[in-house]
């Protein structure tokens, strides 16, 4: 069990708005695509207890095609991990940040810098699906000491054996990746999904939110009925690559607001 | 020994690792105790060694280049990896892959490919053993190595065309991975060089070990002594990782050839992509970036984490050649020796021409990894059919 000491503004938040008795939601969006930042205040202004931010990586093996579309025009427009970042601060959000990236944005700057970039530009967590548990201990030591949470993710493969070390050294949140797959909505939620939640709050105290296959608010409620919530992603991207703009983003999220709040 | 086990991280030296989102490390686990439960069982070695011998036409011959010698002025020895059935050295480890994932239980076989050799060896192994083969190709490479697409079609795989990303083999290998997160309980992921995360660079190299193992032997049966030099071109740099484990405990000098466009090693930049942290080339914040060759199978901007081991420690080294010198290297061998090389294979020879006056009266051993009838189309078109030197 954590200390309270060793609680980020992340979980910190996350908790207690859980522990008042609502279920989280987490938005993610594409950095550096167009009208991005109007969609992150949106999403947030609709409701969304955390944002995500991507920082598009040339080589996105954990994404499907909606955020794959995403990264790479952001890319061929010019965005860099420095100015999706400088845009951080300006944002009114009012809720957590965490960015979404691949291990290699981190690596080649380095650990230390890397993080300290993240930390100066108003984020508080960070996610790099590439970099499973057994590969994490540096960087999630170097983000500790800049003060950021490094959230880990569990998958339905993961052994039960390793889940509690899993959920330990997670911070902010854990994300249970809900389905055996790539990011992406589908038509149904996979069983899975609500299993590697109920696993992983077996053994954490910690917020769990899945997400991966998420494609409706029914879903969300659905997924909320074992974890603390789920992450939205590719839904709310499509939004901005179909030309819905922010204002169709705050729609989308208000819906699953809305779904997750009715129960 | 200098190409051992790699540490239980899967590291050699500060290289290696297993770079992978958290869904796969089980299956790389799993991959990993199976592989070294397989290896130590005298049946299945056989088995590999049976299959390589009677169906890919193992032992490969060793060559002596008489007029290509004579010109140069450097003793110059083909290993005819060219001559393995499927035309290349992939089927080693394609076999070797197959076998182990059918031991596991796995019915279905997803590959990348670049040139579309490694697409063919898989699917001819899949069609072998009855298991289903989709194979990923950049749709770059789809258009200049049609007939590779055809042949892989064929023998019953399925081809899709990627068109993510810069299009070649890096996309591919994404792709191919996407699958695996999705299908990893009843699929195997057969990659096609000494890269990704651990085991497989460990894996493919040790499939590849016969090409070294045979060449070691038949250099001392011909000279009854061993080369000065053993080069072999590198992309992923399984070929290489073959020949060279013959012969890293020797005093041969190795050379792995790279492409002007895609040298990984050369610039020497370290990084983490596609499972493995290795040599990779990339641009000032880490993006990735696009090798850029005339052989769609050396089109890789990273480069097998041995390799990076061998490079930093100084016990191989590795030059780039530019395409020119590639296409001039490939007239050359097809003149001179009547062997039309695989333009991977090329690269290899192409260091040694231009090395030629260093390496006056030397012994080389050049292991001729793939034949070139895939790139006769591709060179009609750069040559011009009037143009043949």
């Amino acid at each position: 069990m954590s200390s309270p000491s060793d609680v980020g503004h992340m979980e910190k938040f996350l908790r207690d708005r859980r522990d008042s008795g609502s279920k989280l939601l987490v938005a993610y969006i594409t950095g550096g695509y167009r009208g991005w930042e109007a969609a992150v205040e949106s999403a947030a202004a609709a409701g969304a207890d955390a944002i995500e931010i991507g920082i598009p990586f040339s080589d996105p093996v954990m994404d499907g095609p909606v955020i794959q579309e995403a990264s790479q025009a952001a890319l061929e427009t010019g965005a860099t991990p420095a100015s999706v970042l400088a845009a951080v601060p300006g944002l009114d959000t009012g809720v957590p940040h965490a960015v979404m990236t691949y291990y290699n944005l981190a690596h080649h700057p380095g650990h230390e810098r890397f993080a300290s970039t993240l930390a100066k530009s108003a984020i508080d967590a960070a996610i790099l699906p590439d970099l499973p548990l057994v590969e994490s201990g540096p960087w999630r030591e170097a983000a500790a000491n800049a003060g950021i949470e490094t959230i880990m993710l569990a998958a339905p493969t993961t052994p039960d054996h390793r889940l509690p070390e899993l959920c330990e050294a997670s911070k902010g949140f854990v994300y249970a990746v809900g389905l055996l797959g790539v990011t992406g909505e589908r038509a149904a939620l996979a069983a899975t999904a609500t299993e590697i939640a109920r696993r992983c709050k077996e053994v954490t105290d910690k917020p769990v939110l899945t997400g991966v296959g998420i494609g409706s608010p029914e879903q969300a409620v659905e997924a909320s009925s074992v974890a603390d919530g789920v992450i939205i992603g590719s839904a709310v991207v499509r939004r901005l690559l179909d030309g819905s703009g922010a204002e169709g983003v705050g729609d989308l999220v208000a819906a699953y607001r809305a779904a997750l709040d009715a129960g | 020994m200098v190409m051992t086990d790699p540490n239980k991280e899967g590291r050699f030296g500060d290289f290696g690792g297993r770079f992978v989102p958290e869904t796969l490390i089980p299956a790389c686990e799993e991959l990993e105790e199976a592989f070294r439960e397989a290896w130590s069982d005298a049946d299945f070695v056989e088995e590999f060694h049976r299959i390589l011998r009677d169906y890919g036409g193992r032992p490969s011959p060793l060559t002596e280049c008489y007029r290509l010698s004579e010109d140069l002025g450097v003793r110059v020895l083909l290993k005819r990896e060219d001559l393995n059935h499927t035309g290349s050295h992939k089927i080693n480890n394609v076999i070797g892959q197959a076998l182990l994932a059918r031991r596991m239980g796995k019915s279905r076989l997803v590959a990348e490919t670049g040139a579309g050799q490694h697409g063919v060896a898989s699917a001819t192994a899949a069609a072998l053993l009855d298991m289903e083969c989709k194979v990923y190709m950049g749709e770059v490479d789809v258009k200049r190595q049609a007939l590779n697409v055809f042949r892989m079609q064929l023998l019953g795989a399925e081809v899709e065309t990627v068109t993510s990303g810069s299009k070649t083999l890096k996309d591919a290998v994404n792709e191919a991975l996407r699958d695996w997160v999705a299908t990893v309980e009843h699929t195997h992921y057969c990659l096609g060089s000494v890269m990704g995360p651990h085991p497989y660079p460990w894996m493919v190299r040790t499939f590849h070990h016969v090409i070294g193992d045979e060449a070691h032997e038949q250099c001392l049966k011909l000279m009854n002594k061993l080369p000065d030099v053993v080069v072999a071109c590198v992309g992923g740099g399984s070929n290489a990782a073959g020949i060279f484990s013959g012969f890293s405990d020797t005093d041969a000098r190795l050379v792995g050839v790279e492409p002007a466009g895609g040298a990984a090693v050369g610039r020497g930049v370290p990084g983490v992509v596609h499972g493995m942290a290795s040599y990779l080339m990339q641009d000032e914040v880490g993006q990735v970036q696009e090798a850029e060759s005339i052989s769609a199978g050396l089109d890789y901007p990273g480069v097998g984490p041995e390799h990076a081991y061998l490079s930093a420690i100084g016990r191989a080294e590795y030059p780039a050649v530019t395409d020119q010198e590639v296409v001039e290297a490939f007239q050359l061998l097809s003149r001179t020796e009547g062997i039309i090389p695989a333009l991977e294979s090329a690269h290899a020879l192409a260091w040694v021409v231009r090395e030629s006056s260093s390496l006056q009266g030397q012994v080389v051993l050049l292991n001729l990894s793939g034949r070139g009838d895939k790139d006769v189309d591709q060179m009609m078109d750069v040559l011009g059919p009037g143009n043949i030197k």
